[in-house]
């Protein structure tokens, strides 16, 4: 099947509708997700300095491969300076530099990926959880558990982040009260900031789906599963939530590669990771007073940063090609080789048209599997 | 409608109120005010405790005291009276008066900032959707996409070593060796290249005009010391009005509409007479008679138009007057670069024009384009940081929307009816795929007032985002109530502004009374 579709997608210049031959959604995005160069490019560069970060300074209590830790400090090697080299290609005793009392930066830099990462995928999970429970509530039942979930969201809208944010880290610094948040923030410092960010950015999250709980709700297919006799929650789970869920997942994205900015923007102002831990923001508010004399001690942890970002908003953009049906990925080099051929090879597989860019109106978004159990 | 506005002020006010009493509970709850006295030995701590608490009210409890606040922050809605009070910060200074001056402080640094992402990124996002799938797109899209991914207060660092330093210690002895010369020269040939339509043998002819331009301007520049003493003069003035004329026209008119092009052409030809006219007047400029000349160049332009006529009168005019406009920018800057080397020889400047933090140079001495130049050189980095990070939405999201709008039904219709290409991108198209961009503009108008908080901490501006870092590291609430209030009225004004207009501008969509 697969080389069926790569044959056509080849012969037309637009990609077939796989819609009409009996793939489930998954396949669908699965298979357009691959064929996005950037978002595999952007996943396999997020691979690499997760496992990176997560092996070489060690997690949890687990040792990692790399010889120092990010609070070791070690006898200065040339000055700081990194020892590592391209050509020839060469790690050396130091790979990233040392900072001025000598410890590692290597190591600093991937304690700081790692922390990053944490707090992002942390976010991640609450905002999307969250977000999603709250969403698909006020949008499916209405009435007035909509007004008042709608009413808190428009609360936490607008009260600033950068205060929330300020008044966990007092809390957390004050140890004095010996309450089980502040001794819970003073061990897992990092968790705490990453619950707490989670916990106030999905409020965009739940108004998208409530946005899409709305529209699919006065579907047909909704109708038709209610008339059947279906409960609330088959309804939701079963039938809304399979077509929503694109918009849910290109969105956590989004706020995931948001929420990297946010943690190294908070710790940069001091009231995010604070000091005997470390994270990327952090090392640059630390260093930047450094930058004319150790440059290194600047460039590395933020070059992770924006990799880190970079590869999360890649992603993030072929997950929203892939999920968006109407988006039809129109190679332009292929359609001027095969002209020829683009009008027999679309008529043979879009039994609808061939459906470059579908230009309806906003609520014809899901016209393809109408209901997430079709196809399966 | 009115009805519709009501309830949605109601609701915001309700919103609001909620939203304030949750901000100053968790002030006051972040941190204790009196630590530093705590923790002192000074003999008069107690007396220093005792002021504090009776500034700050904090005998009363933060969940009544917040009614306190509350009681002289309603007296702000009662016009002419005079009599708000939003308390006092930890120094003892009324808030709204340091509320003013921050906010002057931060509209400086952002509305030049928000304008000029607003004008590229739109330009930058039509542009890549005409050429969809180009090496020019790929790159904007990944340029937009890099933007996006990096730390303000990263770029804020470099900019400062690179953009201040650097070129200081270049503005010392400003020379661009040959072989610099002719990289920049290549660098820009080949950005053109790409960026430039058409076939392989247009593109590498332009390129190579551009690359000839650049580096024979560059040698000029260096052998006649151009950096220390700038300017453009009456022949560059004409040159380049000329070319924004026929710029203009082509946009605006269509280059086939001799009348439109010959007007433009007139009123570059009045901007440089009246180049040698106002050279005198200039000399003691003000604010004031800037925005009047400014106001009196579109109406001669307009005048212009209206003169020469032709069969669309209106295109006359709107061509001509929008040149005039830009010739009169011209001859501004050129006034500007005039008063360069007096502000780079001031006392107080010192050959180091390019400022990394501040809002001005302190105890500066100058007539009005000095002391002009000294925050425009004090504003380019921290605009310059927040134009990069702001760009790329704007232009993603015009992208999107252009490209959805090229597909639709009536833009085929209108290049059916033989409608030339111009007239459908800009006339058709293009109005219609400002519609949803106008409601983003018109959130992050809202957003403006709050400044940017990171970029006034790295360029240590004090405005509205200094004023709400440093009540929360003072638990000071007053400051940071009346920040977030002056914020949370904006957001949600710009937000009823941003769907009005959204239904005004689409009429599919209605608002429900």
């Amino acid at each position: 099947m697969a080389e069926d579709g790569s044959r056509i997608s080849a012969a037309a210049g637009i990609e077939p509708v796989l819609e009409a031959k009996g793939l489930s959604q998954g396949q669908i995005v699965r298979k357009r997700f691959l064929g996005h160069s950037g978002a595999i490019i952007g996943l396999v560069v997020f691979a690499l300095i997760f496992v990176m970060a997560f092996t070489s300074v060690g997690y949890l209590g687990i040792p990692g491969w790399w010889k120092y830790t990010h609070e070791q400090v070690s006898p200065l090697v040339n000055d700081g300076a990194p020892t590592s080299s391209l050509w020839p290609l060469a790690w050396g005793e130091h790979p990233f530099g040392q900072d001025r009392i000598g410890r590692d930066l290597f190591a600093m830099t991937m304690r700081g990926a790692q922390q990053s990462i944490t707090i992002m995928l942390v976010i991640g999970l609450i905002a999307g959880l969250i977000g999603a429970v709250v969403g698909a509530i006020s949008g499916y039942f209405r009435g007035w558990a909509e007004a008042i979930l709608m009413r808190v969201t428009d609360v936490i809208i607008i009260v600033p982040a950068l205060l929330l944010a300020a008044v966990m880290a007092q809390l957390a610094g004050r140890r004095d009260q010996g309450s089980w948040f502040a001794s819970f923030a003073s061990t897992n410092g990092v968790l705490a900031l990453g619950i707490f960010l989670g916990l106030i950015s999905w409020v965009s999250l739940a108004r998208l789906m409530r946005g899409e709980f709305l529209s699919l709700r006065e579907r047909e297919f909704v109708d038709a599963a209610r008339i059947s006799g279906a409960s609330n929650a088959r309804i939701i789970f079963k039938h809304i939530l399979p077509n929503a869920v694109g918009v849910l997942i290109v969105n956590v994205t989004l706020t995931m590669s948001a929420a990297i900015l946010t943690e190294t923007a908070l710790s940069y102002l001091g009231v995010g990771v604070k000091a005997p831990d470390t994270s990327l923001g952090l090392l640059i508010s630390q260093n930047q007073q450094a930058f004319a004399t150790r440059p290194w001690l600047f460039w590395f942890p933020g070059m992770f940063i924006v990799l880190i970002c970079l590869s999360i908003n890649f992603i993030g953009d072929g997950l929203r090609d892939a999920f968006d049906p109407r988006q039809k990925k129109f190679n332009a080099k292929k359609a001027v080789d095969h002209r020829g051929t683009a009008v027999q090879a679309s008529a043979v597989t879009a039994p609808d048209g061939p459906g470059y860019e579908q230009s309806g109106p906003e609520g014809s978004q899901y016209d393809g599997p109408a209901d997430g159990t079709q196809g399966k | 409608m009115v009805t519709y506005i009501f309830r949605r002020l109601v609701t915001a006010a309700l919103i609001l109120l909620g939203a304030s009493y949750f901000v100053y509970l968790l002030t006051a709850a972040s941190g204790d005010p009196l630590e530093e006295f705590r923790a002192s030995n000074s003999p008069q701590k107690q007396q220093l405790m005792d002021a504090r608490t009776e500034l700050l009210q904090l005998d009363t409890p933060a969940p009544l005291r917040y009614f306190k606040w509350f009681g002289g922050a309603v007296q702000c809605l009662v016009p002419f009276a005079n009599s708000c009070d939003l308390g006092k910060n930890i120094a003892g200074q009324p808030v709204t008066e340091a509320l003013g001056f921050a906010l002057v402080q931060t509209l400086t640094l952002v509305t030049g900032a928000t304008v000029l992402a607003i004008l590229i990124g739109i330009t930058l996002g039509i542009v890549t959707a005409l050429r969809q799938y180009s090496t020019l797109d790929y790159g904007v899209t990944f340029m937009a996409f890099l933007f996006f991914s990096l730390p303000i207060f990263w770029v804020a660092v470099l900019l400062k070593e690179f953009g201040a330093i650097g070129f200081n210690n270049f503005l010392r002895n400003p020379e661009v060796p040959l072989p610099t010369a002719l990289g920049i020269g290549v660098v820009a040939g080949a950005l053109t290249t790409v960026a430039a339509g058409g076939a392989m043998k247009r593109r590498l002819l332009t390129g190579a005009i551009v690359f000839a331009f650049v580096t024979a301007v560059l040698i000029y520049f260096s052998a006649t010391e151009w950096f220390k003493t700038p300017g453009l003069g009456p022949v560059i003035i004409a040159i380049a009005g000329a070319g924004i004329a026929f710029a203009v026209t082509l946009l605006s008119a269509g280059l086939k509409n001799r009348k439109a092009l010959q007007s433009a052409l007139i009123s570059v030809g009045v901007g440089v007479v009246l180049y040698f006219v106002l050279q005198p007047l200039l000399n003691d400029a003000t604010f004031l008679m800037i925005v009047i000349l400014a106001v009196a160049f579109v109406l001669i332009g307009m005048g212009i138009g209206y003169v020469v006529g032709g069969y669309d009168r209106g295109q006359s005019m709107r061509a001509a007057a929008i040149t005039s406009f830009l010739v009169g920018f011209l001859i501004l800057l050129d006034r500007y670069m005039q008063a360069w080397p007096s502000y780079f020889n001031n006392s107080r400047v010192r050959g180091r024009p390019i400022a990394t933090i501040g809002a001005s140079t302190p105890n500066i001495e100058g007539d009005f384009w000095v002391l002009s130049l000294d925050s425009f050189t004090h504003l380019i980095l921290p605009t310059l940081a927040l134009i990069l990070i702001s760009l790329a939405s704007y232009t993603r999201f015009t992208r999107a929307s252009m490209l959805e709008i090229m597909n639709m039904d009536y833009i085929r219709t209108a290049r059916a009816k033989g409608l030339s290409e111009r007239t459908v991108v800009m006339r058709h198209a293009f109005r219609n795929a400002l519609i949803p961009i106008a409601t983003i503009v018109a959130f992050d108008i809202g957003a403006l007032i709050g400044g940017a908080v990171i970029t006034e901490t790295v360029f240590s501006v004090r405005g509205m985002g200094f004023l709400f870092l440093d009540g929360i590291a003072h638990v000071d609430p007053n400051p940071v109530m009346g920040v977030f209030i002056c914020v949370a009225i904006t957001a949600m004004v710009f937000n009823l502004i941003a769907d009005l207009a959204y239904s005004a501008l689409d009429p599919r969509v209605r608002v429900k009374s």
